[in-house]
């Protein structure tokens, strides 16, 4: 038994309703566990007076520089003391779950296990960056858990000025609309990087998340600095039978309405026969056509991946997209990935040295220009990296001749 | 002589095959199409002929150990030992016969775990730590999700929206919550309270400086100690210089509100990926529930039900509409807070006339 909880007024009153609630979670931990009594004491606080109440700090464990989130409370009363001492220091620590976010219960309860040992009871399945965050642990007890949890195979994720934990979507693992092993590409760009991972010297952090297609469900291009999205370069696939079967099912007007008129690129047509025609040269690849009529329309078979770099929210300079720099590569064979690992070490290098401090990969282009970071990372430019050309002529161009035979070089080399 | 400390063993992302399901490893690579038979649940056909369906269903994504041991025994019970995770904290059972789904989804509703988040739903808010966990929070996260996935239960296990509808929220305007089609955003109105004792104490001052996307912030002398002042005419408040610098107190009960964005958009699906714009702010930051904030997501939400196309997203819905529209449509006030004024705002000018009446 714990000791007596406090009255929680403010947080009861997200017990009831129809979605699970948190709190009642918190609650039954409480029972049994003197820190989740004081975070619910720290917690409800908060809701009286709408602040918050962590400060970080340095915790860590043997060997690692990052991947602990150390947070100690600033409620203390007069006399300087925490005001609710079991919870004074509630550290979280950030471990990478394997790509897909696959679990077999067995690991599942071994998680709980040892969470119940060392820490509070209280796992996030997932946090934004996509780490398990193993919630409320004291000082003593993070080494501990970190080696319990290290030894079942799991590794600590980032945090800090790091490459930060990745993401993949399920992909090849149960979805037809995967064009690459975003399992294999994940590990193959986060393991490959865990150096800059556990030892934070970056100028600020990197993200690196991998979707299978471009209905890029893993956010990659709005958030990573490094997006690679599964992509195909030859026709997509029809099986007129199965439109025909779809067309008899769902009328023409439903057909013509959601998915011929809702191409981007007009790049669709009905035939008179039910059938459906493609203009392959002008797809874009957006996935619409494909969702909708998933048993009729799948990607090609030449399928590979297409590389944006410097994705990210607002602070400093504002939103930013990721932009393509690699419009298409195949990731199939093995010097294919290798090619990919040593892209992103570029990349990544580049970043280290040229960007100051506290910029993202996106700013950091932004500031530099496009160009000179292609030159500096060994990439060659090409029109798919532009929405448009430029519109404005404050531009020097009198190495003009010398680049369009580069053009022209690389041309006819095709 | 102490014993060396263990050192980490630095393995990185684990390898997957341990953990997936039979059926999924079987056909990694190898599936043919998919249909979803009924909302929250998912069939995947493989090119081998094998089946699997999937059954999602809502968590409160901070979860107690009990509440996953519960998850791990229906799993092991009424599925194959295997779950995932999606990116939006639902967890997914995957079976390989159509006949366990239906007592699945019954174990599922008796111990309170909604089914749904597929398809043209409302899926569940991906959201932050704030109060329980964050250093630098505006206002909670994880009750101000259950409060409204509350509100959008039956959004979340029905499949009637005109497409999906993505909701994130964020405790502060880093915005780790991130893009969605809609997104609710703490929004400080005021600038930062300078703790003048503590800034020489606790922070770098040059890169809080640095930190300033305004250049508001410099450094000073206040009653003999270094610290910083904020030029207050200048100070957009987006609290920047808060995580670097405790001391410049931007959280505010009071004056930290919350702001409402639409039309965030990641797919590539028709358009292009887009970013979330601002639709309503001065939402009061109101626990435990926050009332206000559900309202405003509701306008939104029922304007869009009623009135978007099938596979519009909620910024296709506005872009097509025209968002004179969209304010008229949602009963929201268009403000002068809405006309962007940070570098490259003009392109966000309508230089045109294309105007509807």
């Amino acid at each position: 038994m714990a000791k007596p909880m406090y009255d929680t007024p403010m947080l009861d009153q997200l017990e009831s309703g129809p979605w699970p609630s948190f709190v009642t979670g918190l609650k039954r931990l409480a029972k049994d566990n003197d820190m989740m009594v004081d975070l619910m004491g720290q917690l409800e606080t908060s809701y009286e007076t709408r602040k918050g109440y962590w400060k970080g700090g340095t915790v860590g464990v043997i060997g690692y520089g990052g991947g602990i989130i150390p947070r100690f409370t600033e409620l203390k009363g007069e006399d300087g003391k925490p005001k609710f001492p079991e919870a004074a220091e509630f550290h979280t620590l950030r471990v990478m779950p394997p790509p897909g976010m696959h679990y077999d219960t067995g690991t599942l309860r071994k998680f709980c296990d040892i969470w119940e040992k060392y820490g509070s009871g209280l796992i996030a399945f997932h946090g934004q960056s996509g780490d398990i965050m193993f919630q409320g642990c004291s000082t003593d007890n993070v080494q501990p858990a970190f080696d319990e949890i290290n030894e079942m195979g799991f590794d600590l994720g980032g945090a800090g000025p790091a490459v930060r934990t990745g993401m993949s979507c399920v992909g090849a693992a149960r979805c037809e609309q995967s064009c690459v092993d975003e399992g294999r590409t994940m590990r193959t760009l986060v393991n490959n990087a865990l150096d800059d991972m556990h030892r934070p010297a970056l100028p600020y952090k990197f993200k690196y998340k991998v979707s299978g297609c471009p209905n890029d469900c893993m956010n990659s291009v709005q958030r990573a600095d490094l997006a690679t999205i599964g992509t195909w370069r030859d026709d997509m696939k029809v099986d007129q039978g199965e439109v025909k079967a779809f067309v008899a099912d769902k009328g023409r007007k439903y057909v013509i309405d959601n998915v011929i008129t809702r191409c981007p690129t007009q790049a669709l047509s009905l035939n008179d026969d039910d059938t459906l025609a493609v203009d392959n040269r002008n797809c874009v690849r957006c996935m619409h056509c494909i969702n909708v009529m998933t048993k009729a329309l799948s990607p090609g078979d030449d399928k590979g991946v297409t590389l944006l770099c410097g994705g990210k929210r607002t602070l400093k300079i504002g939103d930013l997209m990721g932009t393509v720099i690699v419009p298409f590569h195949k990731m199939e064979s093995d010097e294919d990935f290798e090619w990919l690992e040593e892209l992103a070490t570029e990349i990544l290098d580049f970043f280290a040295e040229n960007a100051l401090e506290h910029e993202r990969t996106g700013e950091m282009i932004e500031r530099i220009g496009l160009t000179n970071f292609l030159e500096g990372v060994g990439l060659e430019i090409d029109p798919n990296m532009i929405a448009q050309p430029r519109m404005n002529p404050y531009v020097r161009t009198d190495g003009w001749e010398e680049e369009a035979a580069k053009w022209n070089e690389r041309q006819a080399a095709q | 002589m102490a014993e060396a400390p263990r050192m980490p063993i630095e393995s990185g992302v684990p390898e997957m095959d341990n953990y997936l399901h039979p059926v999924l490893k079987k056909n990694y690579g190898a599936w043919s199409w998919h249909e979803r038979p009924r909302p929250g649940v998912l069939h995947h056909v493989a090119k081998s002929g094998d089946d699997i369906w999937t059954v999602r269903a809502g968590t409160q994504r901070q979860m107690d150990v009990y509440t996953i041991r519960k998850l791990a025994d229906i799993a092991d019970e009424f599925a194959e030992g295997h779950v995932r995770f999606t990116i939006r904290s639902n967890i997914e059972f995957m079976v390989s016969k159509e006949s366990m789904v239906q007592p699945l989804i019954d174990k599922l509703n008796s111990e309170g775990f909604p089914i749904g988040g597929t398809g043209p739903s409302v899926s569940m808010v991906s959201h932050t730590q704030g109060w329980l966990h964050c250093d630098i929070p505006g206002t909670d996260a994880s009750g101000a999700v259950k409060a409204l996935m509350d509100e959008l239960h039956t959004e979340f296990t029905s499949e009637e929206m005109p497409n999906r509808v993505h909701i994130t929220t964020s405790c502060c305007q880093i915005n780790c919550g991130g893009q969605g089609d809609i997104a609710i955003n703490i929004q400080h109105t005021k600038p930062p309270k300078i703790d003048h004792t503590q800034v020489a104490n606790v922070c770098e001052r040059p890169s809080v400086v640095a930190r300033c996307p305004v250049a508001a912030i410099r450094p000073a002398m206040v009653n003999g100690k270094p610290s910083l002042e904020v030029d207050e005419k200048k100070c957009i408040c987006c609290g920047a210089c808060f995580p670097p610098c405790p001391p410049m107190q931007i959280n505010d009960p009071e004056h930290s509100k919350f702001a409402i964005w639409v039309g965030g958009k990641n797919s590539n699906a028709r358009s292009k990926p887009t970013f979330h714009k601002l639709v309503a702010a001065g939402v009061p930051n109101n626990p435990p529930r926050w009332p206000e904030v559900s309202d405003v997501v509701l306008k939104i939400l029922n304007a869009y039900k009623g009135d978007a196309k099938d596979w519009e997203r909620i910024g296709e819905w506005a872009e097509r509409i025209g968002w004179p529209r969209f304010f008229e449509k949602t009963g929201l006030p268009f403000t002068k807070y809405h006309i962007d004024n940070w570098r490259g705002s003009r392109n966000t000018l309508n230089a045109s006339t294309h105007i509807r009446f």
